[in-house]
């Protein structure tokens, strides 16, 4: 079975020659059975790496210790959830992840596209196919996922693996990184899109919808990733935090920054037909940026938690990135012609302009951040010594940046296009700006004394309360016109121009994930050694600190701390952080105990007994006001994302108009 | 043309800003990377804020109300280096004995360093290196009492 395995990615990586070379060649001579026989080569190989992966998660979930991957991942007594999860575990496993994604995106690209840019598609595939070449380079050759243990001649058969990571073992983390893969993967179909273009010379703007539409659901789980990751550091790491600028959180961060960027500027090459270089610098750079993030991931450059262990991985990557970006700088310089700006800006005080200032400003987020993220391999390489950044670096720098951006957030949509007058920002800002100065007020009135978290509240309320405008202008139109009730009315209003008003959703997320950050400024934390029985007290709660209990079950024992958390004398709940320690890989780990509030959220953990002095418990309590409201402020996101990928009803109704005979024939027909 | 300079005029005072701030961070928060020989052999070093890896020595893991004493060893010169954690986030659960420990903090004229900051990283955390095995002896108070 794992020769089978191994057979089909090696197949796979010579399919994957075969349709890069058949499609360029097929695009070349214009002979359709070599483009189309290409094609067909990346169902193909998505089939041979379904079965490689399916061969690999049977031998996970069975567990046969005959693989090694198998033995050093997983052990018996994991739940089976986990089991599975244990696929991408480690580097072999998530490297397959990684081609079996490229594989399904690039069969579904395909199959969705062909027909529609007939020039186009040998260009995209060929594309498509040289990463999965290089990345089946890496599952054939370096990290096979098939190694198999030795077994007989003395040597005898492992009767348990090691078991998953239990820092791992947890439901945000075990769906984490296929998300996050799903992003990193996913930014290289809007890159191929982009270059086959530039190929082809296309002319009119088809292939930047689909282009778009695809960098929208990308980075839509691109988001997702980033944040089910933050949630798991959150509820497991044990220090409370969701974000700690590390080198592999900052990796995932830098493609979500550009592709942001993309997301917007390409707005103006649709509506203006400006910018287009600058679009493509910045696909370009979202995909670069995913592979240079799995590189710093698996290469162990810089030093993070999360890295992988060193492997000679580094170099293939450096490899491949310099090819990509050599030809991708060359193909842009070759076609500025083509990709000449049809206007030119008119005014500072225009929409133009702040799509150009947003831009501008990620950007320069997305550069403090790799630069942070690289300083240490920097400093080394110039002055010969290792210096290093901390969180306060990339803090000082971002949390501006990002109060910026939420005032263009608000600015942006009120702002007309071409050129506005003072007097029309007058009247568009007037109610915004007093209930900015609202909130600031009401915000130090409770006892803030906090310029960035104060400056927070009051842009998030005024950024609110230009949507909130929007979305009642546009309905009380409709409302007006049609009789609807202004409920019924804003979701028609939202249904006509989804990508509007999805976006405005998508705003709406980020204002409110922006309340939950600005909670960090008032944190409190406490570090106690308690004898049990006794009680302490921080932030207005008092804990009681009941009694400490202990179990295990086959993989892990546990000892538990029952806290009982009282406000004002009354009992609300009892906490039950607990420290365990899984059996096979002997790791500690600590489960914090959280009572989740609006308003803020009550987390404990329990660091263990003391050993100087008999019977007293080390309980670290925190409180961390508004945090869930980055989750809130996420799902609000998420569905916004959605909303912006239905088809606007606008467009639907386009080609009805053109075609009433046929479309009234099969109305009658469906009736 | 004056747009343009407008335009120009405005990017150049955001950018500044932020080279500015950058420049800040950067002073605030930079740390040098040494070595425990280093910081046993130059007195320069005291009160600086540097970062210093070494392997948890087992068995000296000591908790003492929220302070922390530990001490690591630099095993190419066989040269230990006590640390005290004076941080308030919860140590790692990664750290533990023979443990691969990452401190941030400052020497102090005594010759202990004072770290605010420890990372940890569990010799079997991804890869399992089978000439090695996972630490013996968990970090003491981790295990639970009734084993």
């Amino acid at each position: 079975m794992e020769t089978l395995g191994a057979l089909a990615i090696l197949v796979a990586f010579c399919l994957a020659i075969y349709s890069v070379v058949a499609s360029v060649v097929g695009a070349l001579t214009k002979r359709p059975y070599l483009t189309v026989s290409g094609q067909r080569a990346v169902y193909g190989i998505f089939a041979l790496l379904t079965v490689a992966s399916a061969i690999l998660v049977y031998a996970l979930m069975t567990s046969d210790f005959r693989f090694a991957y198998v033995a050093a991942r997983s052990n018996k007594a994991m739940p089976a959830v986990y089991k599975f999860a244990a696929w991408w575990g480690g580097q072999e496993g998530s490297l397959l992840l990684w081609s079996w994604l490229l594989s399904f995106y690039s069969a579904v690209v395909l199959a969705t596209n062909r027909r529609k840019f007939r020039d186009m598609m040998p260009w995209v595939t060929a594309i498509l196919m040289f990463t999965q070449g290089f990345f089946l380079t890496l599952n054939t050759f370096i990290e096979p996922p098939f190694q198999m243990l030795a077994v007989g001649r003395g040597i005898t058969a492992v009767q348990d693996g090691q078991g998953l990571n239990p820092l791992l073992q947890y439901w945000t983390m075990a769906i984490h990184p296929p998300t996050l893969y799903l992003g990193y993967v996913g930014f290289v179909v809007p890159f191929a899109f982009a270059m086959a273009s530039l190929i082809t010379k296309q002319r009119g703007d088809a292939w930047i919808a689909t282009t778009r539409r695809w960098s929208l659901i990308t980075w839509g789980f691109q988001s997702m990733g980033i944040l089910l990751g933050a949630g798991w550091a959150y509820a497991v790491l044990g220090w409370g935090g969701y974000w700690g600028w590390d080198p592999v959180e900052n990796a995932s961060l830098l493609p979500w920054l550009t592709a942001t960027a993309f997301l917007h500027s390409v707005m103006m090459q649709e509506k203006k037909g400006m910018m287009k270089v600058w679009n493509m610098v910045l696909v370009s750079s979202t995909f670069f940026l995913c592979i240079f993030g799995t590189f710093l991931t698996r290469s162990g450059i810089v030093s993070s938690v999360h890295a992988f262990a060193q492997s000679s991985l580094g170099g293939w990557f450096l490899g491949f990135l310099g090819i990509i970006i050599t030809l991708t700088v060359m193909l842009i310089v070759r076609r500025l012609d083509y990709l000449r700006s049809e206007t030119h800006l008119e005014s500072v005080l225009s929409r133009e302009s702040s799509f150009l200032f947003n831009n501008l400003i990620l950007l320069a987020s997305t550069f403090a951040v790799l630069w942070g993220t690289m300083f240490p391999v920097l400093t080394e390489y110039v002055m010969n010594e290792k210096i290093t950044v901390g969180a306060p670096f990339f803090n000082k720098v971002n949390i501006p940046i990002g109060l910026f951006l939420l005032l263009l957030t608000g600015v942006g949509p009120l702002i007309a296009w071409r050129r506005s007058s003072w007097e029309s920002l007058r009247r568009a800002f007037y109610w915004p700006t007093i209930m900015f100065a609202a909130a600031v007020a009401a915000s130090i009135a409770m006892g803030s004394r906090h310029f960035y978290a104060s400056m927070s509240f009051g842009l998030c309320a005024f950024v609110t309360t230009t949507i909130m405008m929007e979305f009642y202008k546009g309905s009380r139109a409709i409302a007006g016109k049609s009789g609807m009730n202004l409920v019924r009315a804003s979701i028609e209003l939202t249904h006509r121009n989804t990508r509007r008003y999805g976006g405005y959703m998508v705003h709406m997320g980020i204002v409110i994930m922006f309340i939950g950050f600005s909670g960090a400024a008032f944190n409190k934390d406490t570090t106690r050694e308690v004898v049990v029985g006794d009680r302490f007290a921080m932030g207005g709660y008092e804990f009681h600190v009941d009694k400490i209990t202990d179990g295990d079950n086959p993989n892990y024992t546990w000892q538990r701390a029952e806290v009982g958390i009282y406000k004002d004398g009354r009992f609300l709940q009892e906490l039950k952080p607990e420290r365990r320690v899984y059996l096979v890989s002997e790791q500690p780990t600590s489960e914090v105990s959280i009572r989740r509030r609006l308003n803020e959220d009550v987390y404990l953990n329990f660091a263990g007994m003391s050993q100087t002095e008999e019977n007293k418990a080390i309980i670290q309590a925190y409180i961390f006001p508004l945090v869930s409201w980055i989750w809130i402020g996420f799902a609000v996101l998420m569905f916004g994302t959605a909303v912006c990928l239905v088809p606007s009803k606008a467009r639907l109704s386009y080609p009805r108009t053109e075609v009433v005979g046929i479309h009234a024939e099969e109305k009658s027909l469906a009736k | 043309m004056k747009t343009y300079v407008k335009f120009g005029i405005v990017m150049v005072g955001i950018i500044g800003t932020l080279v500015w701030l950058a420049a800040s961070g950067i002073n605030e928060s930079k740390t040098y990377y040494r070595t425990v020989s280093e910081l046993k052999t130059d007195s320069s070093q005291v009160g600086k804020r540097v970062r210093v890896t070494g392997d948890v020595v087992p068995g000296s893991i000591r908790r003492e109300g929220t302070l922390v004493h530990f001490r690591i060893v630099e095993k190419e010169h066989n040269l230990f280096l006590n640390v005290t954690y004076t941080g308030k986030d919860p140590l790692p659960d990664t750290f533990r004995d023979n443990a691969q420990a990452m401190a941030d903090g400052q020497l102090t004229a005594q010759g202990t360093f004072h770290a605010s900051s420890i990372a940890a990283k569990c010799p079997s955390k991804y890869e399992a290196d089978p000439n090695k095995h996972p630490a013996d002896v968990p970090l003491n108070s981790a295990k639970p009492a009734a084993i």
